[in-house]
């Protein structure tokens, strides 16, 4: 039996979570002299209040749709995949090669040569780790980390070194040709002297983002490939038994799930910097795993997620700027709300299957049983509370 | 408004932020943070000292994501603060974009150049004053091997060992620059462990001064040298005063002194590019009562000599940076 | 009966004109719900001391729920426990130990790499110091022995001891902590007939030195061979209490289904024809370097059921698998003449295309998807058909509108497409696998333990669906360790011992005596 209704483990749990979170977050601020009600305002009209906030908020939503995305297509196979922050440093790498060294007649040949290049790099990225998992049962939370640090390594080798301007101090790529320069949101919505998303990041990308929602909603639920990598999450025996290979789903999932994450470089490399720096991911490889956690593994529920860590991340940054709370600070914040809606998901899942349980009507009403064989002995003797097992 | 003491500061950004302009400055942190034993906690020391002296606040805002570099500078720009000071060079290209957008305004950047006719930028000579070091290294040591720990292993911190290997050579021809680097990641400026481990293999390779340009690396660096009886020398801020009689000296860089004489200078800051180095006491050796009994007169003499000649221009030390070689030293 | 006993039994003014002497265990209304479900539902019993009492009911009756209270993993939410004619609180197992209750469980809680003395003295150390605990087991044990023909070597390690022996240490480690009432949790599903005799023989021991013991089972056959009293449960509730002299096993069987059952199957003889299934020489080594199966040859011919006898682990699973497509083999098996690869080549796909149907050992981890829809579950293995797949897409509307027919014809109750499978009762999971496994046509069915945590009311359905494939000329390879079902459903039984056959009887000349002996490893020949 299903403990609770659908409406309350998609919406309830979130939203209680959430509150939590706030509540703790509040009692951080005011333990450092500030006032909760003001900083949330502050907050929330800061990163949604205005087309710059939501210029800044989308942007970071952006990223974690695609780290989101990633994480939430390998979970689907039951594959852990925290690789992703090495996958969208490679998918950037990627970017970087096309957009420095192919001379793009239009940005919007541009932008498929980077979709593809990006696809391309993170899901080579996530190859190694998916075939020594499906081949050799290298357990692939170990190896995405590890190629984390090796993604890491390589890039700063190439931005220290080769792709390195001579005589910049930066370690960084050059700039890309103008032509590679795809529309921001302040191109694409002024109007006239209406200037809109003024100087900030969020661009094209987005829906490109979006578009992989929905892509992803249609290859794990109307797909067979997206119901055999379904099968396999949720009974490796029974996806055996009805002839779906490990090796075929492990490695295709983590070929799309690292194609997803490295896909993120269009966003941010590509649209965001214009050239290719060395911590251009900035952990939003890790808070794609949040974010999948937060969503249930579910575009739609990736797509809120990312706005909402958006959202954290923007108006984290705006209570810098007003109030001066220290980055620090913000980061406990932003922890705490990662904390509540992803890791502590059973503090309030329980409870509240507790009081659903409650809350149904009992089935049937115990009537005293018919006469039998044996006429059992029934006491009215008060019924001995106890304490619960523990065992 | 709220009229309670705790939010008067929040209130007097607030005003600014509603276009009260008292051009006051401002200044950007970069990602490490202010308290990061390094180039960002010695400009906030300057910041401090200038907020100190004037009794005026400043604009301050510590990066966490890298689009933040653009909204930050433009933030401060947009509420009337002048001039902004930020440190770190990943946040010249942004700048050189920005910065014609707000033309009234006046940016500084340390660490890097910005060709803009309202920026000035502020760079050092590390290999300079790694130049000075490396001389007294040169001549401290007794078994002609001395060692660099590097933290990432970038061009900046090439430039470093450059200048260094350059000075020892420049001491004494004959002898062996060991250099090593934490890593390659910018955890690498931030790993003690590691910067003891190196310090102990330079050792056994013979080395009996060792130079740490590792920000908070150096401090296991400075630690290991003083356990294993040899010298070592500090970096940036001057660190002598952490193992006294076993730090020989310290290579200062005085992004405090830059931040400060920017934030000084107020709207009156003077576009272009302020190079400080040995001649305007922008870096150089420190000596204090914790190493004067490890400097003899005649180091002393002959670093002082470099120092002149290096300021008048008659003896030039090779910039890494200039063409990613180097003569003294192949990394 | 005490005063004490007296003065609370009064309070309710019932009567116990019944009771002449004080019941070594007595429950009184107790209740367990778990969440919305109520697994127990006022059950009241007593027993007797030195009486075996048998509890007996279906999968999900609430038997495990009732015992688990009476050994403090649970908590009763209403009703009171009585030991000796004593209300007794049974907050935890360690408290229930005190009580002087002991219990068996289906699966042994047994360190494996432990000998028997220490698995005995585990927990029931009386020092900080080994030593002395060790020496007084092992002349206790010695004790124990004697007395219940309780024979273990008290130095042999577990894992390296027969199941039977692993059972008796259960026992010996109930009786060293002084239990007087022992628990067994479905004592002989592990167990050969041989073994299953040996225990009852240890267990009439036990009642004869006074102990008191309940045994939950669901098969009706060790009710009456062993038990004093029998209660019936059904669906959370006690629906009789009776003297097991008194009664049949068709009655028994009528209280736990709630209406009159067939118990046997009904079918007309075997007309079999050419050979469809044939194995020689199968071998199977598994990852520890264990051979499986030693040689297996077997054939299986249009129209009949051979019936695969064995106790668990004797090599049925491994036969399946390779036959299934799940596991590699060397040997050689042909599908009407055709040969198969068994190099792993071939996957579970190949082999439903080459004509095998295969419903698993394990529906719960193999033959359904739990958390998928019924609709996906009827999918499963055949996903990439024709009728159910639109280019890459899948043909949702085409999938469930085939799930609501098969669940029609098989009688899946409730017929809802959309249901996950977890939802379904254990017996309309199972007609969910063999309506898929039946429906898809195959030459062969391969079919294990088909009714295994099955209601008996759908014991009779799934049986009849394998009686009337066999009946349309398709070959049946049936695996069950539940003799009874081997004998009444087979046309021919083969015996597995240790990865091999170990002998091939016609059902109609064989009975369960001798197919025991088979099943022990012991043929004709060595007697």
């Amino acid at each position: 039996m299903d403990r609770m209704p659908r409406w309350a483990d998609l919406v309830l749990i979130p939203v209680i979570s959430l509150l939590l979170a706030a509540v703790i977050s509040g009692l951080v601020i005011l333990a450092i002299g500030h006032n909760p009600l003001e900083a949330l305002g502050i907050m929330v009209s800061g990163s949604v209040g205005s087309t710059y906030g939501w210029g800044y908020t989308l942007y970071y939503a952006t990223n974690f749709m695609f780290t989101g995305l990633a994480v939430a297509v390998a979970n689907h196979a039951r594959l852990f995949n925290i690789g992703g922050e090495g996958q969208a440093v490679i998918g950037g790498l990627g970017v970087a090669l096309v957009a420095l060294y192919i001379p793009w007649p239009h940005w919007s040949l541009a932008l498929l040569g980077s979709i593809a290049a990006s696809a391309l790099f993170g899901a080579a990225w996530a190859a190694i780790p998916a075939i020594l998992q499906a081949k050799r049962g290298s357990h692939i939370v170990i190896t995405t980390i590890m190629f984390n640090f090796i993604a890491a390594a390589l890039l700063n080798y190439l931005l220290v070194g080769p792709l390195k301007p001579t005589g910049t101090m930066e370690t960084a790529t050059a700039p890309f040709p103008e032509a590679t320069h795809i529309p921001s949101f302040r191109d694409m919505f002024s109007f006239g002297e209406t200037i809109l998303f003024r100087g900030t990041p969020a661009n094209l990308a987005f829906f490109l983002a979006v578009l992989l929602c929905l892509l992803v909603w249609l290859l794990i639920w109307k797909t067979r490939l997206g119901y055999e990598i379904r099968a396999f999450g949720f009974s490796e025996g029974a996806a055996r038994y009805a002839g779906i290979g490990s090796t075929k789903i492990i490695v295709v999932t983590m070929l799309i799930s690292g194609a997803l994450a490295g896909m993120m470089a269009v966003n941010n490399t590509l649209g965001e910097a214009e050239r290719l720096i060395l911590n251009a991911v900035e952990g939003a490889g890790f808070i794609g795993i949040a974010v999948a956690l937060m969503g249930r593994s579910h575009p739609l529920g990736v797509f809120l997620a990312s706005i909402l860590f958006g959202i954290l991340y923007q108006g984290g940054g705006e209570l810098q700027f007003a109030l001066g709370i220290p980055r620090e600070m913000i980061v406990v914040i932003q922890a705490l709300v990662i904390m509540f809606t992803g890791a502590l998901d059973n503090m309030v899942r329980m409870p509240l299957e507790r009081l659903f349980a409650r809350r149904r009507p009992a089935p049937a009403p115990v009537a005293p049983p018919g006469p039998t064989l044996h006429p059992p002995g029934r006491p009215a003797a008060p019924t001995n509370p106890g304490t619960a097992a523990t065992e | 408004m709220t009229t309670r003491s705790t939010f008067l500061g929040a209130a007097a950004v607030l005003a600014l932020s509603t276009g009260a302009a008292l051009a006051d400055p401002a200044v950007i942190f970069d990602l490490g943070g202010k308290f990061d034993k390094s180039f960002n906690e010695s400009a906030f020391t300057g910041a401090e000292r200038w907020k100190a002296e004037t009794g005026t606040a400043y604009g301050e805002f510590e990066l966490t994501a890298e689009p933040q570099r653009e909204q930050a500078i433009r933030r401060f720009a947009e509420q009337g603060y002048s001039p902004i000071v930020m440190v770190g060079f990943m946040s010249a290209t942004p700048l050189n974009e920005i910065a014609p957008d707000y033309p009234d305004t006046k940016f500084v950047i340390v660490d890097a150049v910005v060709e803009q006719p309202n920026v000035q930028s502020v760079v050092f000579n590390e290999h300079e004053g790694s130049y000075l070091v490396g001389m007294l290294a040169g001549m401290a040591s007794e078994s002609g091997t001395v060692g660099f720990v590097g933290g990432m292993d970038i061009p900046l911190i090439r430039k470093f060992g450059c200048g260094y290997a350059q000075g020892v050579k420049a001491a004494n021809p004959d002898a062996t620059v060991l250099a090593n680097f934490t890593g390659t990641t910018p955890a690498a400026w931030n790993d003690p462990a590691r910067g003891s481990e190196l310090t102990l293999a330079q050792i056994s390779q013979g080395a009996d001064v060792v130079f740490a340009a590792a920000g908070a690396t150096g401090v296991g660096v400075l630690q290991t040298a003083a356990d294993e009886d040899i010298l070592s020398i500090g970096v940036d801020s001057n660190q002598n005063y952490l193992h006294p009689g076993e730090v020989l000296t310290s290579m200062v860089k005085r992004v405090d002194n830059a931040v400060y004489d920017a934030m000084k200078a107020g709207e009156a800051v003077e576009p272009g590019v302020q190079v400080l180095g040995v001649a305007s006491e922008g870096v150089g050796y420190a000596l204090d009562e914790h190493n004067e009994a490890l400097i003899t007169p005649e180091m002393r003499a002959a670093v002082d000599d470099a120092s002149a000649r290096i300021a008048s221009g008659e003896l030039t030390v090779h910039d890494y940076m200039s063409d990613e070689t180097c003569p003294a030293i192949s990394f | 009966m005490t005063s004490a006993v007296q003065s609370q039994t009064q309070s309710q003014g019932q009567s116990q004109g019944q009771s002449q002497a004080t019941p070594a265990i007595e429950l009184r209304g107790i209740s367990k719900a778990f969440g919305p479900v109520q697994a127990n539902k006022d059950i009241s019993i007593r027993v007797m001391p030195g009486t075996i009492h048998g509890i007996i009911g279906e999968n999900g009756a609430g038997k495990s729920t009732l015992m688990s209270i009476l050994y403090g993993f649970y908590h009763a939410d209403s009703g009171e426990i009585l030991i000796d004619g004593r209300p007794t609180r049974i907050p935890d197992s360690q408290a229930a130990i005190r009580a002087g209750i002991g219990m068996v469980f289906q699966h042994f809680k047994l360190v494996e790499n432990f000998t028997v003395l220490e698995n005995v003295v585990l927990g029931a150390e009386d020092s900080g110091l080994l030593r002395p605990s060790l020496a007084r087991a092992r002349s206790e044990l010695r004790r124990l022995a004697q007395d219940y023909e309780l024979e273990v070597d008290p130095d042999a390690v577990i894992e390296e001891i027969g199941v039977g022996f692993q059972q008796r240490v259960e026992i010996l480690k109930a009786l060293y902590r002084k239990a007087d009432i022992l628990i067994l949790d479905e004592p002989t599903g592990v167990l050969t007939p041989p073994e299953a005799d040996h225990l009852f023989r240890i267990l009439r021991n036990l009642r004869e030195q006074g102990k008191t013991i309940i045994l939950i089972t669901h098969k009706l056959r060790e009710i009456m061979e062993i038990t004093d009293t029998v209660s019936v449960m059904r669906r959370g509730e006690m629906t009789a209490t009776v003297r097991t002299a008194d009664t049949s096993p068709a009655q028994l069987a009528e209280l736990m289904v709630g209406r009159k059952v067939l118990l046997q199957v009904d079918k007309a003889p075997a007309h079999p024809g050419a050979p469809v299934l044939e194995v020689e020489n199968l071998r199977v080594t598994d990852a520890k370097g264990v051979e499986r199966l030693k040689g297996v040859s077997l054939a299986v011919r249009a129209g009949e059921i051979l019936g695969i006898a064995g106790v668990a682990g004797n090599g049925q699973s491994e036969l399946l698998q390779v036959l299934g497509g799940t596991m590699r083999a060397t040997g050689a098996v042909r599908l009407n003449g055709r040969p198969l690869d068994l190099s792993g080549r071939e996957d579970a796909r190949d082999r439903r295309a080459a004509g095998i149907g295969h419903v698993p050992e394990d529906r719960q981890t193999q033959g359904l998807i739990l958390d998928f829809a019924a609709w996906e579950n009827v999918a499963l293995g055949y996903h990439d058909r024709e009728a159910y797949t639109n280019g890459p897409m899948m043909d949702q509307a085409a999938m469930k509108a085939d799930t609501a027919d098969k669940m029609q014809r098989f009688d899946v109750r409730p017929p809802n497409p959309l249901l996950a499978a977890k939802n379904f009762s254990g017996g309309n999971q199972q007609k969910i696998v063999v309506a898929r496994e039946i429906e898809s046509g195959p030459a062969l069915l391969l079919i294990g333990q088909p009714t295994r945590g099955v209601d008996i009311g759908a014991i009779e359905f799934i049986h009849k669906q394998i009686v009337a494939l066999r009946d349309q000329g398709k070959a049946i390879l049936l695996v069950s360790v539940e003799l009874d079902e081997i004998l009444s459903l087979s046309d021919r039984i083969a015996v597995m011992f240790d990865g091999r056959i170990m002998g091939e009887r016609l059902a109609g000349q064989t009975d369960a005596g001798e197919l025991g002996l088979l099943m022990a490893g012991i043929t004709e020949g060595a007697r």
